[in-house]
């Protein structure tokens, strides 16, 4: 089931889908001052954020005049344009090593899906006949290892860990040894939930990042935030503070499964230019889906999915 | 951007300078920054407006105080407004007549219930309480193994019955162990779920049926955004909930989720969490959320010392 099927399905779960309004609500109606003041409400209650919705407005607005649209109906198409505008460089493919081990730093806030999504992940690349290893860098949680360790026996991925309270740095230079010796394509680094705003843990990240720069020349490949699709603007200040002390480039927004519609990517991607990689909608190990604009702004926009 | 909106709030405020009583029109002004304060903070975009409309109503007519401007004075009565809707009714726990007293902790996946249930089992203890937890979520990996290891870090016992029975018999097995240990707590920790899994949510009811709970406490991320008002909504349809634990809020997000939420189940915030360390839960402070909610620590620091 492909990005769009499973967003639909994720709509037609809520009642209140706020999108899903956009069809019914603005059918046999003008174009009109009173529309688009309903569309931004609309899109804050998306949590898109003030800004970006009065930017996407002003670009709805836009693509009206020059395509001289003037009935109600024509703005789901109008606002998904004006969304894959907003995502329009939005980059999703993997940066891969040239030669030896790639690896990827899975980094974000606590709780947001950082482990599982390593899992499904781990799951994928598995599949297309790679060679994974886990790096169990969240030496901290209550049983993060243990929890880790069931996604390497669920995905058939050797885990390297230490015990709980260990150096999370020491365990991804031993999950870099591992790899060279084992011939392993792809390290995957779970880390520990940190909230962005305390200093040690964010030092701590970067002394990890640092450690994976040194042994690993080009590594690490990928620093992915995990994003959770149900967070409101202070999205926006945790991708601000992980993009100073860990250089991420790209998003991973989870929870996509439920009614929220991870609105906040939108200013993140404009402001920041990071790109959204993967999503996740579910806790099963398939549930991953790499990120396509389109899809998103299609299955905001149009979750019925009728024309455009 | 949150600087951004205080300054403009600060401008808007210092060009109200009628004194007297507040009119139309400088409610009307200050009302819409505080609108948009209260959108940042991510309140529900129907919470904000039920509740700028009301306070509108209330502000226009009320005398400004010597010391305050216009502006200051209607944002001194939106904070007093918000911290009322936010607090007000019962906040502690209700025990049971006959012990044990039966505490059942649900919310959306990763929102910090595994962690709220040692930290409530952790002030139960520090009250001379013999708590004891059960491990009802047979679902998310190592979620067993997760409560066992807070478990004994704080002392406490804790009942599993392992991942492949139901969840229901978990928490009747865990009753009666508590009978027969003598504990006159249960906390029962649950897998996360979304509210519009029904199967779960049904789940949640049927433990709800055999085991009762004296509290049943929706535990919500203080980082959530506008879907808040869903997962409330759903949480306190699908079950009896009665009160609320708002988690993270050692972060820098402001919050707004706690007014959608306790505007929605009409439920107290009974604690919040304030980091991962397992420490007593903290009782709750609306006027604090009020403030930080508004984001307009300039504004509200001159309003407390007028
Ligand atoms: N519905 C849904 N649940 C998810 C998704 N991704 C993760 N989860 C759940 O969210 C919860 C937290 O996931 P984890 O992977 O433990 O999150 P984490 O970021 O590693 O958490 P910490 O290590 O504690 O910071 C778990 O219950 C997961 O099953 C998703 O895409 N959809
Ligand atoms: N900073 C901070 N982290 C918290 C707080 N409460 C919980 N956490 C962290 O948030 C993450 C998720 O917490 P859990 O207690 O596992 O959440 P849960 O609701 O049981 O998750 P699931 O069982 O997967 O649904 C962990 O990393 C916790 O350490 C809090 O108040 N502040
Ligand atoms: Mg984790
Ligand atoms: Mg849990």
């Amino acid at each position: 089931m492909g990005l769009f099927d499973k967003f639909k399905r994720g709509l037609a779960k809520s009642r209140d889908a706020v999108f899903g309004r956009l069809t019914g609500l603005f059918q046999g109606r003008k174009l009109d001052e009173g529309l688009y003041e309903e569309l931004e409400e609309v899109l804050l209650l998306a949590d898109v954020g003030f800004e970006t919705a009065i930017w996407l407005v002003e670009r709805v607005r836009r693509l009206a005049r020059e395509t001289k649209a003037t009935d109600g109906a024509e703005l789901p198409q109008l606002l998904q344009r004006a969304m894959e505008d907003a995502l329009a460089d939005n980059e999703a493919d993997m940066k891969v090593a040239d030669s030896g081990p790639t690896l990827y730093l899975i980094v974000g806030v606590n709780g947001v899906g950082k482990t599982t999504s390593i899992g499904k992940l781990a799951h994928r690349f598995k599949n297309e006949g790679k060679k994974v290893l886990l790096a169990a860098g969240d030496t901290f949680r209550a049983a993060a290892i243990e929890q880790l360790m069931e996604w390497g026996n669920r995905s058939g991925c050797e885990v390297i860990r230490h015990s709980q309270g260990a150096d999370p740095a020491a365990v991804i230079f031993d999950a870099i040894a591992a790899a060279r010796a084992r011939g392993a394509d792809i390290i995957l680094c779970d880390t520990a939930g940190r909230l962005h705003n305390k200093a040690n843990l964010m030092a701590e990240l970067s002394k990890i990042n640092k450690v994976v720069e040194r042994e690993l020349p080009g590594a690490p490949h990928e620093v992915l935030l995990v994003v959770d699709g149900t967070t409101g603007q202070n999205a926006l200040l945790q991708a601000k503070a992980f993009l100073e002390v860990a250089k991420v480039s790209g998003m991973i927004v989870t929870k996509l499964d439920g009614t929220a519609k991870g609105g906040v990517i939108l200013p993140i991607v404009r402001e920041y230019h990071i790109p959204v990689k993967w999503v996740g909608l579910g806790e099963q190990m398939d549930d991953l889906e790499p990120f396509s604009a389109s899809a998103f702004a299609q299955a905001i926009c149009q979750p019925d999915g009728s024309s455009g | 951007m949150l600087e951004g909106l205080s300054n403009n709030l600060q401008k808007a405020l210092s060009k109200l300078k009628s004194k007297g009583k507040l009119t139309e029109s400088d409610v009307q002004e200050a009302m819409r920054e505080v609108r948009l304060a209260l959108l940042a903070a991510d309140v529900n975009v129907r919470v904000v407006k039920q509740f700028v409309d009301k306070v509108r109503e209330r502000a226009i007519g009320q005398d400004v105080q010597k010391s305050l401007t216009p502006g200051q004075q209607v944002v001194k009565i939106v904070h007093e407004e918000l911290a009322s809707l936010m607090g007000g009714s019962e906040e502690r726990l209700r025990m049971a007549a006959k012990p044990p007293t039966v505490v059942m902790l649900v919310g959306l996946q990763g929102a910090g219930k595994t962690t709220a249930a040692a930290k409530l089992a952790l002030s139960f203890l520090k009250h001379q309480h013999r708590p004891l937890m059960a491990a009802a979520d047979i679902y998310r990996p190592a979620a067993i193994h997760q409560l066992e290891v807070l478990g004994r870090q704080i002392d406490v016992p804790v009942f599993s019955l392992g991942t492949d029975v139901d969840p229901v018999d978990i928490a009747k097995g865990a009753m009666e162990e508590a009978r027969k240990q003598g504990a006159d707590v249960v906390i029962i920790d649950t897998a996360g779920r979304l509210h519009v899994d029904a199967p779960l949510m049904e789940e949640l009811s049927r433990i709800h049926q055999v085991v009762p709970a004296d509290e049943l406490l929706l535990v919500v991320d203080a980082m959530t955004g506008q879907d808040a008002v869903h997962v409330a909504e759903s949480f306190s349809q699908s079950l009896p909930v009665t009160g609320v634990i708002l988690t993270k809020l050692d972060g820098d997000t402001r919050g707004g989720a706690a007014l959608t939420v306790r505007a929605v189940t009409g439920k107290p915030i009974k604690f919040v969490g304030l980091g991962e360390k397992i420490e007593p839960l903290e009782v709750f402070h609306p006027d604090r959320l009020a403030s930080r909610i508004l984001g307009m620590g300039d504004v509200l620091s001159l309003i407390e010392r007028a």
